[in-house]
């Protein structure tokens, strides 16, 4: 018999059986489930109706509102009350605005996240926390619900793919562009129903914002999971902040992929991924548009590594007086971090508008919402019609660096023209 | 049932914006269904009607408000290429009836089709033509007949205590 990949073990030992094979359809035991205020409320319905009464698994659940906070409208300042109400009643963990952030940075900064965990969440890029080596998948609100109330979920275990860049990065090339350049490659459905895992000097070399990239955009390519191999850059990260025991998992030396691809990092530049599909993707300096709005912040790219390099950009500089930047930390911790590196300073110095942690505009959703033709460039993961407003507003989805260039010039910029 | 026909890689933002993600009911969520790409959607479709798209619908969010407002909506059934995963599993645990079949390039907008789901057939009686697909895995089937994951994990909870009492 073949080695296993990471994917594989995990499914295998959550749910108890010797040896899974892909295409087996397993009930699995899950550590962690997540929920936020758009999807958590339908999922408290589903539990409490399978529950009728009985306990739930409180210690497992994570609460975190994200998506329309602080409150839009009337409309969600309901939904988020009725969240917060639930999340009380059963004494979950919890995120209140102010105390947390986006929830993939929450679980992350908390300690929920761990290598050989299997954690699910009711949002896409739940898949953000292969970057530790966690099994991690986005759900529906009725598929979390079923956790919170029995702790089990099926799943079917998915063949692997095996990615392995080498060499050096040009500067200012990060993780946003090789996985930009990866779905250029095999397409926003490359990877649907697998799993990817990353091997190779330069995934070894890279920051873990930057995997965290690399793994939350792994879903724009349709994976189920993306687990990047865990090393000591994680364990150190997780030393005093994880919540329990752990257990890293190793794929065996001969363990049966899918298909393998191999990349030179040499070989990519900035990127930018255009209207409207996030395979769209080509060198940021074969752009040349006009923008309106320059917006960094997400899951994807709102970490206290992707404000330092669009700072290091802004330092000195100004925003290009028809452009409006858009600064959104992740957290409240990389806010307050922010704050005492004087990245904040720097960006309200250049004419940015800096706010609290949100997923804000990123969906569309509110602080920064796009008008008819308009033009922005994004750190954020998906450019899909209508996503950030209006059906004829355009996403450019490029990386930190690529954001501050073009807020500081007004046109879709390779930051090393700068 | 009347067939509605859209391309590959339709995302769920597409299939309901996330401004309207204040409400988890199908039948408002339906109102908005396609409201950026399709306004007339909402209005015109009529309790019964198919999905016919092509690659990877449903990609993107996991927002289960995608497959609810669909219902919410009345259509019966959406046939694709191929179905975005996490979609996928949203719609057999809401009890949507999904095919895979690669059909999009045969039927066009308006169709009247029928659909036997035992045998595996798809008959478009405007084209007087005839599809084969094949079901879902066992597993799913069971799912979706029993009208979703919440049925069928209260049915199981029942027989587990059913069992621990006559133990």
């Amino acid at each position: 018999m073949g080695g296993r990949t990471i994917a594989e073990k995990i499914l295998s030992e959550k749910a108890g059986v010797e040896r899974a094979e892909p295409g087996d359809i397993l009930e699995c035991e899950v550590d962690y489930v997540m929920v936020n205020d758009i999807t958590g409320v339908p999922a408290f319905e589903v539990c409490e109706e399978i529950c009728d009464g009985g306990s739930i698994l409180n210690e497992r659940i994570v609460v975190v509102q994200d998506h329309y906070v602080p409150a839009k409208d009337v409309p969600s300042a309901e939904q988020s009350k009725r969240l917060r109400e639930y999340a009380m009643k059963h004494k979950t963990h919890y995120y209140e605005i102010g105390r947390g952030g986006i929830c993939h940075h929450v679980m992350i900064e908390e300690g929920f996240v761990a290598p050989g965990r299997l954690i699910i969440g009711a949002d896409s890029h739940t898949c953000s926390y292969g970057a530790f080596g966690a099994f991690s998948t986005g759900v529906g609100s009725t598929e979390a619900g079923v956790v919170f109330a029995t702790g089990n979920l099926w799943f079917r275990v998915p063949e692997t793919q095996k990615f392995v860049v080498e060499g050096s990065l040009r500067p200012f090339v990060c993780g946003k562009d090789i996985v930009l350049h990866i779905i250029g490659e095999i397409g926003v459905d490359g990877s649907r129903y697998k799993a990817q895992e990353f091997y190779g000097s330069t995934i070894k070399n890279l920051s873990l914002s930057d995997r965290i990239t690399i793994a939350n955009m792994s879903v724009e390519a349709g994976a189920k999971t993306c687990i990047i191999p865990p090393d000591e850059k994680v364990f150190s990260f997780l030393r005093g902040r994880v919540r329990g025991e752990f257990n890293a998992v190793h794929a065996d030396e001969d363990a049966s992929y899918d298909e393998i691809y191999e990349l030179n990092a040499e070989e990519i530049v900035p990127m930018v991924a255009k209207p409207f599909s996030p395979q769209n993707v080509v060198a940021a300096s074969d752009v040349s548009v006009e923008i309106d709005q320059a917006y960094l912040g997400s899951c994807t790219n709102g970490r206290i590594e992707d404000l330092r390099i669009a700072a290091s950009l802004l330092k000195g500089r100004k925003v290009h007086s028809s452009v409006r930047m858009i600064v959104v930390p992740a957290s409240q911790h990389v806010f307050k971090q922010a704050l005492k590196e004087g990245l904040i300073d720097i960006f309200l110095n250049a004419g940015a508008f800096v706010c609290g942690p949100t997923c804000g505009a990123c969906l569309g959703g509110h602080m920064g919402v796009l008008a008819d033709g308009e033009r922005c460039i994004s750190s954020t993961n998906r450019n899909f019609i209508g996503r950030m407003g209006h059906k004829n507003a355009e996403i450019y989805l490029a990386s930190p660096a690529v954001v501050a260039a073009s807020a500081i010039t007004g046109r879709i910029t390779d930051p090393s023209s700068l | 049932m009347r067939v509605w026909k859209f391309g590959d890689d339709v995302d769920t933002d597409q299939i309901i914006p996330a401004e309207f993600l204040t409400t988890a009911d199908p039948e408002e969520l339906a109102k908005h269904a396609f409201a950026k790409v399709r306004p007339e959607f909402p209005s015109a479709v009529r309790r019964g009607d198919v999905i016919v798209a092509g690659r990877n619908f449903g990609c993107g969010s996991s927002r289960e408000h995608a497959p609810r407002a669909l219902k919410g909506a009345g259509i019966s059934c959406v046939i694709a290429s191929s179905f975005a995963r996490i979609f996928f599993r949203n719609a057999i645990n809401t009890g949507l009836r999904l095919i895979e079949a690669d059909i999009s390039d045969k039927v066009s907008d308006g169709d009247e089709i029928e659909i036997d789901y035992r045998k595996g057939i798809i008959k478009n009686i405007t084209k007087k033509e005839e599809y084969v697909f094949r079901p879902l895995p066992e597993f799913m089937e069971n799912l979706i007949e029993m009208g979703g994951l919440v049925p069928y994990v209260k049915k199981r909870k029942q027989m587990k205590e059913m069992t621990v009492r006559g133990s």
